[in-house]
């Protein structure tokens, strides 16, 4: 670590000349984690290597910058992640590289960003601007940057938010000697796209959101191929390939925050792949706070889950789940946080358990522990695939 | 992803706030006494400043934080001030911020912004009595400072220090406090308050919160910079060590929009 300290020294120190909070300069962050990843039961599907276990380290640094005005800021935070245990886990990106110029209520952004719409827990259904790197996590919360121009307008109904995206990511799937990925595995090397520019065709879209009271609502817009791909036979029919369709995609994100309770709205209606489509996720939180006289909080989620695509859209494992969870917050000096929650298929009887738990150590570590527990009930064909992947992670990070 | 729980961090810079008068006022000095101190500390129109929370337990273990708060005051009376923290350590949350507009009589909107995921989410105010980031102070010791929140009872004069002051009983009117009742401490120079005692729900004497090093602006408003929070019945203790305040620094609604969250830095 004081080998990296040193090695980061001239950034630091250049961070340190001017602080953003004091009216301008650079800062400079990030963090250095590792992650190791057990599965419980041995391999299905053919290719997939033997060893239960999966390695990441990953560096990701973020450096900002603000003119002594305000009025300018830049980021550049690129990602480097090394993999053992999955051909396809390793990743070099730039997650935000942008310059961004404030006009009035206006601000323009040029380059690279990530963007994150919605409200709800278990789905993120509206949230379509970033690819997700399936690859690092199946929660679809990893994400790839996004170039882009943005231009958003701060007004006193509200802000709108204009995106222009000239250039499509391809989304990252396990590799064949990894897990979590199909009975054949997905070759994201050789997408197809309906668009006759393949990724080179932009993409636009328009969010409106606001609040009222104690109603907070997003209205979106997306028109452009498709973060979701379709994923097909190849010829020889012994890997899938990604199909990226053009689609369009109305979203809608609400939520209504009254005392403890926290209700919340996702709704999308898509059409482009197949034909058009609606789907829905909406529920509660509701928090108890310093439970039996501690300083805890804890949380009782509740969601439903409806999704009305057709056999030949994507693949969704949520389109008829109720999903239950708990929420713990210890509000200790280490910040130790828990969430455990189940989904369950209405339908076929599916499951997906998943734990996620993190915890500080002393002032410049994270501990993180998660488990995601498959169980295709009677024949749920998305989880018969991964029904097998039960896995335990523990990640340690080292931020600076 | 991180998902730290900040819900409970609201509001450190909501320390001024609105006079108003209740219908004891004429019955007791005590609520003029704290008027009269509320009044020193109004006007400001906005300040930023950054400041450092040192958490210490019981065996002397230390943690600390630093954040940096930007505060819009509100001349209209019956519409709280807003205010904006944002962590730079510890590291794993630095960038997370909150935002807050305070209301008088409703509950706060409170937004929260996760850099990790990019997310604003819109969090629950009601939650008064939790502890703020794991420290010794909850959210209502710096939500409810605003002088109707309490009524007032003046009990005696007494020397504080090197300095002479009022004692005044103040016990919590809004829902759901940690507080029975509180015993404050303003002097009679300066009218800045000196001490807090805070007694819990059982009766008992909880917390005892000095304020020091209070340094007065060119403007004319006096600041505390250095508050220490002593839990008695656990032995541990908070600092808040303040810099130096920066008021006129340009700060508009604009700069407190829920839409800003995202795009702070």
């Amino acid at each position: 670590m004081n080998g990296l300290r040193k090695l980061l020294a001239p950034l630091l120190a250049l961070a340190s000349l001017a602080s953003a909070a004091d009216g301008g300069g650079w800062t400079a962050a990030g963090h250095l984690s590792a992650r190791s990843r057990h599965f419980t039961e041995s391999a299905r599907w053919p290719g997939q290597r033997a060893q239960p276990g999966r390695l990441s380290l990953a560096a990701v640094a973020d450096l900002r910058w603000k003119s002594a005005d305000g009025d300018q800021r830049a980021s550049i935070m690129p990602v480097l992640r090394r993999d053992r245990g999955d051909q396809e886990g390793s990743l070099t990106d730039l997650r935000e590289a942008y310059w961004a110029r404030r006009f009035g209520v206006a601000e323009l952004l040029l380059g690279i960003d990530t963007v994150f719409w919605g409200v709800t827990e278990s789905l993120h259904l509206v949230d379509i601007i970033n690819q997700t790197d399936a690859v690092a996590d199946i929660d679809g919360e990893t994400k790839l940057g996004q170039p882009m121009a943005n231009l958003a307008l701060q007004t006193g109904w509200g802000l709108v938010s204009v995106y222009l995206l000239p250039h499509f990511r391809e989304r990252t799937f396990a590799g064949r000697d990894g897990r979590l990925r199909p009975p054949l595995a997905v070759d994201g090397d050789r997408p197809q796209y309906e668009a006759a520019n393949g990724p080179r065709q932009a993409d636009f879209a328009i969010r409106y959101s606001h609040y009222f009271g104690d109603v907070d609502i997003g209205l979106s817009l997306f028109r452009g191929t498709s973060r979701e791909p379709r994923l097909l036979p190849d010829a020889s029919a012994t890997a899938l390939v990604p199909h990226y369709d053009r689609i369009t995609q109305a979203g809608l994100d609400l939520q209504l925050t009254r005392e403890a309770w926290l209700w919340k709205l996702e709704a999308i209606v898509r059409n482009g792949h197949a034909g058009t489509f609606a789907a829905a996720v909406g529920g509660f939180e509701y928090t108890f706070y310093q439970v039996k006289d501690s300083d805890a909080d804890l949380g009782l989620l509740l969601e439903y889950q409806h999704d009305g695509r057709g056999r030949d859209e994507p693949v969704t494992v949520g389109d008829n789940d109720v999903f239950a969870g708990l929420r713990l917050a210890l509000n200790d000096v280490q910040d130790t946080t828990l969430l455990a929650g189940i989904s369950y298929d209405l339908e076929t009887s599916g499951r997906i358990l998943n734990v996620e738990a993190e915890r500080r150590i002393g002032e410049d570590l994270t501990l993180e522990f998660r488990a995601r527990l498959f169980d295709a009930g009677r024949g749920d064909e998305a989880l018969r695939a991964v029904d097998r992947d039960d896995y335990l992670e523990l990640g340690l990070a080292w931020h600076f | 992803m991180k998902k730290p729980n900040l819900a409970l961090f609201a509001m450190l810079p909501l320390i001024a706030l609105q006079p108003a008068r209740t219908a004891q006022a004429a019955a007791d000095p005590g609520f003029e006494i704290a008027a009269r101190s509320d009044r020193s500390d109004l006007g400001f129109g906005e300040s930023e400043v950054s400041l450092t929370m040192v958490l210490k337990n019981a065996a002397g273990q230390e943690s600390t934080r630093s954040l940096h708060i930007a505060t819009l005051e509100k001349a209209d009376e019956s519409v709280g001030d807003k205010s904006l923290v944002q962590f730079e350590t510890p590291r794993d949350i630095e960038g997370t911020a909150l935002l807050s507009h305070a209301k008088i009589l409703e509950p706060d909107d409170q937004w929260l912004y996760l850099p990790a995921l990019k997310r604003v989410k819109r969090i629950s105010s009601s939650n008064k009595s939790g502890p703020f980031v794991g420290s010794e102070f909850a959210f209502e010791d710096f939500t409810a400072i605003e002088l109707n929140k309490f009524d007032y009872r003046y009990l005696r004069s007494e020397p504080c220090g090197e300095l002479q002051c009022d004692v005044l009983l103040r016990t919590p009117r809004y829902e759901n406090s940690g507080y029975t009742r509180q015993i404050a401490w303003i002097d009679q120079s300066d009218y800045q308050i000196r001490q807090v005692e805070f007694y819990d729900r059982r009766g008992d004497l909880l917390k005892v919160l000095d304020l020091g090093d209070y340094r007065r602006y060119a403007n004319g408003v006096w600041r505390a910079h250095l508050l220490a929070m002593r839990n008695l019945q656990t032995g541990k203790q908070t600092e808040l060590i303040y810099g130096d305040y920066r008021f006129a620094v340009g700060l508009s609604a604009g700069d407190f929009d829920k839409s800003r969250l995202s795009r702070l830095r």
